[in-house]
This record gives structure tokens, C-alpha cells and sequence, in this order.
């Protein structure tokens, strides 16, 4: 029983159990002071055994998941987890340990044993790592700018809510719905010897389904999974509100979710796919709605411009990079066409990246990656950034919890909107013969970044700038730098959505990353597709 | 230590069982002590160590159902820990698919999946092992990236009617990428085992080394069918999503690719060549694992595929109920049978075809004929004549393991492999299969 119960003492000020008017996130929440004391043990300790750096994170995870199926709900799952990692320098080498057992003395071990694993690993090393300067911020604060609580919100409302949800697409002529809402809290305390003290509170929403219509006579099933986003918001994401969506072939949103109009739209449409003409193969020119464009952006923009993919450090898992650092020192690499300009914010209201500051204190902000079609810049960390000559982090660093080491993750990555113009009705009237794509599917693309595989949830054809009907069995692939200098349309700020995902994975051990990818419409020439149907 | 004991956990669990006034309460406990290394470019990168004990709470009011899970065990944090489950579950609408937990349970003797020796491992012995990877790359002139953990761990399960199930488990995993200085051959090997002894860190990595050094000039082949040779590492990513869909609810509903037109399911036909045999094995000794599942379920010895037939798909409790069938947990310990050739055997065999490392990125592309899409990754070559020819650019595919495993052509000796992709572990065999379907090239090296 070696380590239990010792949180008592220094956590007695925490409730016993949330009163029905205090929200959970609040009850939960740890006085910055006891963290704060509890971070100069950390860091007193990695000192004196000879840390030359060392930071800390005290982390309190709070996650609320209803998951359902037509008209029950499964389970309801409030999940907390609280602890420490602690992350130094010593001889020049990064060590890192986590503990749950927040009383001094095993604060004060587990800091040893991260500097001991830092001199251990020391014969390992080629060089010293390089910090770039970080001045300590003194004590501040974050928070998501978020209107209603998810977590406040009764249980009781949100599970009506979703089971609504489900009643419409059942009644809509839905063989199955399977819904979730995943709620998530962040109370991350960060410090270091640097001298910054930074407490934030960061929220994030995903209201998700995925509905199923069989065909008895055939055997056939088709599905259609839900068009909102995850998103750094509150409850307020799943306000309805009409002048807030854009009105194509099917409804869209921006910053507010209609989850039962959505749902009662893919009961019609999974019904609508089973009598769809399977696609001709061939090259079409692709018309991408930022919800299927978001996750070909995430995976051919995001990944191959993160500097430790570049560098060599993902070799062995996620993979390296083709957009090398000979390619950005030339400054005339095109990537992409000259509408296409990608930028890396991590201060984008509503994103699911958006921070005050990163997992080693930085203060948060926004770049140019690719500019005009050229590449321009990476997402460095404190240990990267001499690489690429910055004197300073791009504010890059996360790290899923207390217990896993922060590292190199992706910013929320996105493509500007166009400066002409232009909504996804007047796109699609130019276009001869093309495909338009909307909502995420399959996903695949190899360990550089060069080719990939796209599908979608919804495809129709659009022939001499009509839609002509909706297609099935349709993916597309090509190589990246092809593909985004095949953009010839970008629609403007007006039709501009988040599109996002939870699980952005990197790193050995696997972690997962929240990232948002913003986009509007956009047009890509000739691009290949294939048919994806079988039988077996 | 995250470590309890059998006595300390069991004396943990009842003392919060002992708060709950819910009709029915189950509590699970996991706790992990374990440590990584991981590197690049030839030298140290991450590492650390982590140390975690989780604990879950499930509460019902009838068949209403709430869980909590929490990681501190000071009195007050147990005791609102499990009123918050209370009040879940009390706000919960009905669910009508609710199963009333187990009673107390028979298990098989379990086998060995905690090794001492293994247990043992510490920074010390991590950077020792990755020393010896690091010195076969710059030996042979190669950039090494590389990742070795240890984990030990136990879980405990009890609830209100009377189960109680413990057990402990040791792993190590081992994986490396050797490339090129001039990144234009890059090799992989990865090894995962309960017992360190097992692990050969230079073995795997001289491996990698050969591949990465042939692995360079690599010529580019035109897509289409091609006999390919999968080595364990690269077959795993595709069986995984066969063996890990054979879910009985999911085949009955109409929405599997087991599904057949009126509700009927392919239960029982023969879908792949008759030599293919996939079953869970608990007692294996190269792949040992817990005699009962997540919610105290006894795990047995159980075929999924025999003879190349459906033999038996998996159940919830509560589908099992529905359907008046015995509830048959998820595969565990996977093992796929096969023959005595070892790879270099494989490839003398080969008239024309591509010996494939590792397979990466795999993706769903239709459930509905279980089509995945992934590409070749770190070592692919050409085979011709029975020899090892030429490396040759990587390739996209979109293949399904149901098609693939009808057009096997030999299998050769299993070993235990770790996926690339989910991280699971089975023994697979190497197969070499006709007409495996490329659909593109891949710049990736």
C-alpha cells in the first residue's frame, strides 16, 4: 500500500463532493498557492541533485463522456486523474519522471529520479541541449474563453439532448445511430526555473454520431457520420442558431452545432447513398468543404512542417518529412500555388489549440508556415528553435497529461481564406466535371508526407457546374506538393470553419494532441480518384 | 510503487466497495510502474519514468449505470469518488441494455505473464541495451531512431455479488529505425515480450541495419498485383482488423462485413483458404496473458477461424443474453498457425514478388468487404529467382485480409510480433501472398 493516502493532507481543502450548484470543473480546482508550493518542492529538489533546468506540471484531467446508442444510453463516465511530471536538464541531457503521489517526499523522489535518468542517459548524447530563453513570466493565468460550463450543464439535460438527437434520425429513417459527447477539462499548473507560475483552465467540446442505414434485401450498409467539429468551446457550441450555417447540397456550421438537424439530414443521406452510382475512376477536379479539407490539411501541412519530424526525431514511429530544411533555407520551395497560404496559430478563438501559453511556458502565437504557395517556416519547441534560427520557441510544447513528457506537437494549422470573393455555390458553378467532398473518411498517408488517401462521408458529382446526383465508393489520392499546387479556388472568410480532431498521434510512448484546422472551400484540379468498392 | 499486492488490493477494493449504496457496485484498479528511453540521430532523445494507480467506479440503480474513475485514495477522495458514480447513475435515463455485474468466477491457472527479470529493469539497464543499438548504427554508418520501455503492472477487479480477480504483467518493447546517413534506405525491426530475456536488442537491430543499408537506390515498380511476402511485423496491421471485427452484435445488426441480406451472418462459412486457423490461446508460453478479461470474464482457448471457416464470433453479455448464447470475450492472445519456413525460405521460393517489412498508416476504407488502405514502410524489395534482387520504392495499397487470405500461397513459422499501428501482440506467421493489391506509388523513403 506504499504511497496511499498521503494526499490527504495536503489536499484537504478540496471538497468532499461537488454541491449540485457548484460545477464539478470548480470543485475539482486546486488553490494556485498549494500548487505552487507543491512546484518549488519539485523544482528545489531537481536543483540540489544538479538540474541545470527543470520544470514542472501539476495537471488535474477532467473528462465527462455519454455514450448512447438510438434510444438508451450506455454509460456516463466522469473520469479524474491528478498528478505531477516533473522534466529537467542535467549534464546537458533531458530527464523526465511522473508521480501521483503529490506529498513532498515523493515530489522531492520523483525529481531525483528524472535528474538520475538525465546523468544516466548523459553517455548517450551526441550534444548538450540547447534551450532557447524563456524569461520567467512571474504568476499568470488562462483561460478558455468559454460561455456556458459543458460541465455545469445537468447531466440529465445533456443526455436528453443527445437522445433528441437520436429520436430524430431513428424517426428519420435511421437503421442505427451510435452518438457521444466528450467533454473535456484541462486544470494544467505549469512552473519552472525560469520563474514562470502559469495556471489555465482549458475546455474542450465533441458532440459526435455516426448513423447506419442497412439495406435488408441487399445486406448492404452506409453510413454517414455527424458534420460538427470537436472544439475549444463550451456548451454554447450546441446552441442552434441559423445565421450561422451555410447552405450548400447539405447544411454546414461554422461556430454553432445543429446536432439534430445534422442528425435528421445523415438519416436521409446514409438512405440516399445506398441508391448513389458508384464513381468512374479518374482524374476530377476535387471541390473540398473545409470538413473533408481540415483533416488533408492536418496531415499534409501539419505533420510535414513540425520541426522534429523534419529533424529525424519521429523516424521510428510517425515518420520524418519531404519538406526538408535544404527545401526552406532556398525560400522558393512551392509546396502550393500561390492561393495557398497556411498559418500556425495557437491563439485561435474556438480552436481546440488554443493555450495561453505552451507545456514549457511560452506565450502562445501566430506565424506564417507556408506563404504564397512557398514554405516559410516550422513549429519549433525551446530545444529546436537555434535549428532554424529563432531566438526564441514557437510555443509548440504539450503533452496529453501529467504523466508523459511534453514534446513537439502540432499548432492548430490552417489555410487562410481566400481574398476574392467567393462562396461554395458560385465554386461549384465553374466546375466541368468535378467531385464535391464533404465530411471526413478514411485517412492514410505515408511516413513523409508525400502521398495520400482521402475519402469523405458525402460525394456528389458536379457536371458542367450543376451537381448532377451523389456518387459512392470514392477516395482520392495524390502526392502533396501536386495537390496543393493543383489549388486554383479558395473561397472567402464568410464560408471560414473549424474542422478539428482529438487525436492527433505522435511519440513513443503514443500521445494524443486536440488540434483545429481551419479552412473554407477550396478547389483542387485534376486529382485522382479511385473506386473503392469490393466484393468479398 | 503503483504496486498492490493481491492482499492490498483486494483490502483496497473492499474498503471502497464498503462506501457504495448503489443497488450494485464494481471497482476495477490498474497500476503501472515502468520506464522508456527513446532516441534519434544517433543519440538519446525522451526518456523517463511514470508511476500511476487508476481506480474505476461502477454504480447502479437498477439498470441505471454511472462510472467514475479517480487516482487519489485519501478517505474523501474515495468517498467522492463513488458518490459522484451514485450520482451518475441516478441521473442516468434507464439503460435497457444493462447487465447485472458477475458473480464470483472460475479462472484457469494463470499463466506466466510477470517475469522477474524483467520488473527489474531500470535507466541503468534501458540506456545499457540502447548502447549496444546505438554503436550497430554508427558501426555501419547509420542514423539510429529508436524506442525501449518496460512496464509492470497488475489490475484487481471485485464488485458487490462476490468477484474478485488479480493478476500482474511485465512487458518489454523494443522497435528501431536505422537509416541512411544520406536518408535514402532506412530498415525497421520491432520485438515485444513479457520476459526481457527474450529481447535481442542488437539482433533486432542488426536487422534493421542490413535492411537499411540494401534498402538504398530503390527502383520504382508499377503499381498493380503483385505476390508479396509479409513478414510478421507487416501482417499483424492487417489481421488485427480481421481478428478484432469478428463481433457478433455488429454481424447480426447488418453492419459487419460478416453481414448477410434478412439478418443472416456468415457465421460458420468458409470465407478464407482452409489453411488459415486464428485462435485465442491464454496459456500460451510465447504469448502468455491474463486468464479473465476487463469485467472478470474467464478467457479460454477459443478458435476464430478454422480451416479457413468462421467458427465463432465474439459476444457482449448483454448480446449473448439476447441471443441465448454463452458471452465469449474479444480475441486475446491471437495466434495465427502456420508452417515451418522461416523467411529466407519464403523468399527462395519466390519466383517474382516483394518481401515487405512493415506496413504503416492503416486506415478502413469500407467496412462493408473490410477494405484497408497503408503503405510499405522501411525495407521493401524486390524478389526474384528466389533471391532479394533490388529495393524498390514504397507502395500505397487497398487490400482486404479477407481477399488476401484467399490468395495465400505459403505460410511460414509463427513468432510473436508487436503491430506498429494498434501496439497489440500476437503470433503471426510470415505468409506469402498472390495478387496483393498496390495502387500507387510513394516518394517515402
Amino acid at each position: 500500500m506504499a504511497g496511499m493516502g498521503m494526499g490527504g493532507v495536503l489536499l484537504s481543502r478540496i471538497p468532499v463532493l461537488g454541491s449540485a450548484t457548484r460545477p464539478r470543473t470548480e470543485t475539482a480546482w486546486i488553490d494556485t498557492g498549494i500548487k505552487k508550493q507543491l512546484a518549488d518542492v519539485a523544482l528545489n529538489a531537481a536543483r540540489s541533485k544538479g538540474a541545470t533546468y527543470a520544470d514542472v506540471r501539476i495537471g488535474r484531467y477532467l473528462n465527462q463522456f455519454i455514450i448512447t446508442r438510438e434510444d438508451k444510453v450506455l454509460n456516463i463516465v466522469d473520469t479524474e486523474s491528478y498528478g505531477m511530471g516533473i522534466r529537467v536538464i542535467a549534464g546537458g541531457c533531458w530527464g523526465f519522471s511522473a508521480t501521483d503521489k503529490l506529498d513532498k517526499d515523493n515530489i522531492a523522489k520523483a525529481a531525483e529520479l528524472a535528474v538520475a535518468i538525465a546523468k544516466e542517459n548523459g553517455r548517450l548524447q551526441s550534444q548538450p541541449v540547447q534551450l532557447a530563453p524563456q524569461k520567467g513570466l512571474g504568476e499568470v493565468t488562462w483561460k478558455t474563453p468559454i460561455i456556458k460550463n459543458s460541465f455545469d450543464i445537468p447531466v440529465k439535460e445533456k443526455a436528453e439532448m443527445i437522445l433528441g438527437v437520436n429520436a430524430a434520425a431513428m424517426k428519420g429513417g435511421a437503421s442505427f445511430i451510435d452518438t457521444a459527447l466528450f467533454l473535456v477539462n484541462e486544470q494544467k499548473y505549469f512552473a519552472s526555473t525560469d520563474g514562470s507560475y502559469i495556471d489555465q483552465d482549458i475546455h474542450r467540446i465533441w458532440p459526435v454520431f455516426t448513423v447506419t442505414k442497412i439495406d435488408e434485401k441487399t445486406g448492404k450498409f452506409e453510413t454517414r457520420n455527424s458534420l460538427g467539429a470537436p472544439m475549444g468551446m463550451g456548451y454554447e457550441y450546441l446552441t442552434p442558431d441559423d445565421s450561422k450555417k451555410i447552405k450548400t447540397v447539405t447544411t454546414l456550421y461554422t461556430d454553432r452545432y445543429d446536432m439534430l438537424e445534422d442528425a435528421r439530414l445523415a438519416a436521409a443521406q446514409a438512405a440516399e447513398k445506398h441508391a448513389a452510382e458508384s464513381v468512374d475512376p479518374g482524374k476530377y477536379d476535387l471541390v473540398l468543404d473545409p470538413t473533408n479539407l481540415y483533416l488533408t490539411i492536418h496531415e499534409s501541412a501539419g505533420h510535414p512542417t513540425e520541426l522534429d519530424r523534419v529533424l529525424g526525431y519521429e523516424a521510428n514511429f510517425a515518420g520524418t518529412s519531404f519538406l526538408t530544411l535544404d527545401k526552406w533555407k532556398t525560400k522558393k520551395f512551392n509546396y502550393g500555388s500561390k492561393l495557398v497560404n497556411i498559418v500556425a496559430d495557437k491563439t485561435q478563438p474556438g480552436s481546440l489549440g488554443a493555450v495561453g501559453y505552451d507545456d514549457e511556458g511560452v506565450p502562445c502565437r501566430e506565424w506564417d508556415v507556408i506563404k504564397d504557395g512557398i514554405l516559410v517556416n516550422y513549429q519549433a519547441i525551446r530545444d529546436q528553435a537555434h535549428i532554424i534560427g529563432l531566438n526564441e520557441s514557437q510555443g509548440c510544447c504539450y503533452s496529453q497529461s501529467w504523466q508523459d513528457v511534453q514534446f513537439q506537437r502540432m499548432a492548430n494549422i490552417s489555410l487562410r481564406p481566400g481574398k476574392t470573393p467567393l462562396m461554395p455555390n458560385e465554386l461549384i458553378k465553374n466546375v466541368e466535371k468535378g467531385i464535391y467532398i464533404i465530411g471526413d473518411g478514411s485517412y492514410s498517408i505515408d511516413q513523409q508526407r508525400y502521398n495520400f488517401q482521402f475519402s469523405g462521408q458525402l460525394f456528389y458529382e458536379i457536371k458542367n457546374g450543376k451537381i448532377a446526383g451523389m456518387l459512392k465508393d470514392v477516395a482520392y489520392q495524390a502526392n502533396t506538393q501536386e495537390f496543393w499546387n493543383s489549388c486554383t479556388a479558395v473561397c472567402d472568410q464568410r464560408d471560414y470553419r473549424l474542422g478539428g480532431t482529438f487525436f492527433d498521434g505522435k511519440g513513443q510512448p503514443s500521445q494524443s494532441n486536440a488540434v483545429s484546422h481551419g479552412a473554407a472551400t477550396a478547389r483542387f484540379n485534376g486529382i485522382n480518384v479511385i473506386n473503392t468498392a469490393r466484393k468479398i | 510503487m503503483s504496486l498492490l499486492t493481491q492482499d492490498e488490493a483486494r483490502t483496497l477494493l473492499q474498503k471502497v466497495l464498503s462506501y457504495s449504496k448503489a443497488d450494485e457496485c464494481q471497482v476495477s484498479i490498474n497500476g503501472s510502474v515502468g520506464g522508456n528511453i527513446r532516441y534519434a540521430l544517433n543519440a538519446v532523445s525522451t526518456s523517463g519514468a511514470s508511476d500511476q494507480m487508476s481506480l474505476a467506479i461502477t454504480s447502479a440503480f437498477g439498470k441505471k449505470v454511472g462510472t467514475t474513475t479517480i487516482n487519489e485514495y485519501d478517505d474523501a477522495s474515495l468517498a467522492k469518488a463513488i458518490r459522484r458514480a451514485e450520482e451518475l447513475a441516478r441521473l442516468a435515463p434507464e439503460n435497457p441494455e444493462y447487465m447485472p455485474f458477475l458473480g464470483p468466477q472460475t479462472y484457469e491457472a494463470p499463466s506466466k505473464t510477470y517475469v522477474e527479470a524483467t520488473a527489474a529493469l531500470n535507466s541503468k539497464s534501458r540506456a545499457d541495451m540502447v548502447q549496444g543499438s546505438l554503436q550497430i548504427s554508427k558501426d555501419n554508418k547509420l542514423n539510429a531512431a529508436g524506442y525501449l520501455e518496460n512496464s509492470t503492472s497488475f489490475y484487481a477487479i471485485m464488485n458487490s455479488h462476490g468477484l474478485f480477480a488479480y493478476t500482474t504483467n511485465t512487458a518489454v518493447n523494443f522497435s528501431v529505425t536505422l537509416r541512411t546517413e544520406d536518408g535514402t534506405g532506412s530498415g525497421y525491426a520491432a520485438k515485444g515480450y513479457n520476459d526481457s530475456a527474450r529481447l535481442d536488442v542488437l539482433a533486432a537491430s542488426k536487422t534493421a541495419a542490413w535492411k537499411a543499408a540494401r534498402s538504398t537506390g530503390a527502383k520504382a515498380l508499377e503499381p498493380g498485383k503483385y505476390t508479396v511476402i509479409l513478414e510478421p511485423a507487416a501482417g499483424i496491421v492487417l489481421l488485427e482488423n480481421l481478428y478484432g471485427s469478428l463481433d457478433a452484435r455488429s454481424a447480426d445488426e447488418g453492419r459487419s462485413f460478416l453481414s448477410q441480406p434478412g439478418g443472416k451472418t456468415r457465421l460458420g462459412e468458409k470465407l478464407v483458404d482452409e489453411r488459415v486457423n486464428i485462435y485465442s490461446d491464454p496459456h500460451n508460453e510465447d504469448l502468455p496473458t491474463y486468464p479473465f478479461n476487463y469485467e472478470g470474464m474467464p478467457q479460454k482457448k477459443i478458435s476464430w477461424i478454422e480451416k479457413g471457416v468462421i467458427k465463432n464470433l465474439f459476444y457482449s453479455r448483454y448480446w449473448a443474453q439476447q441471443k441465448g448464447v454463452t458471452p465469449t470475450p474479444s480475441p486475446d492472445s491471437v495466434i495465427m498457425d502456420g508452417g515451418t519456413a522461416s523467411i529466407e525460405d519464403l523468399v527462395k521460393s519466390t519466383e517474382k514478388g516483394i518481401l515487405v517489412t512493415r506496413l504503416w498508416y492503416i486506415r478502413s476504407v469500407d467496412p462493408q468487404t473490410l477494405l484497408y488502405t497503408g503503405l510499405t514502410r522501411d525495407g521493401t524489395f524486390y524478389i526474384e529467382n528466389g533471391e532479394i534482387k533490388f529495393p524498390i520504392k514504397n507502395f500505397r495499397f487497398n487490400e482486404s485480409p479477407i481477399i488476401m487470405l484467399n490468395n495465400l500461397e505459403t505460410l511460414g513459422k509463427p513468432e510473436r510480433t508487436i503491430s506498429g499501428e494498434g501496439g497489440g501482440s500476437a503470433m503471426i506467421p510470415p505468409m506469402k501472398i498472390r495478387d496483393f493489391t498496390f495502387t500507387s506509388l510513394s516518394d517515402a523513403i
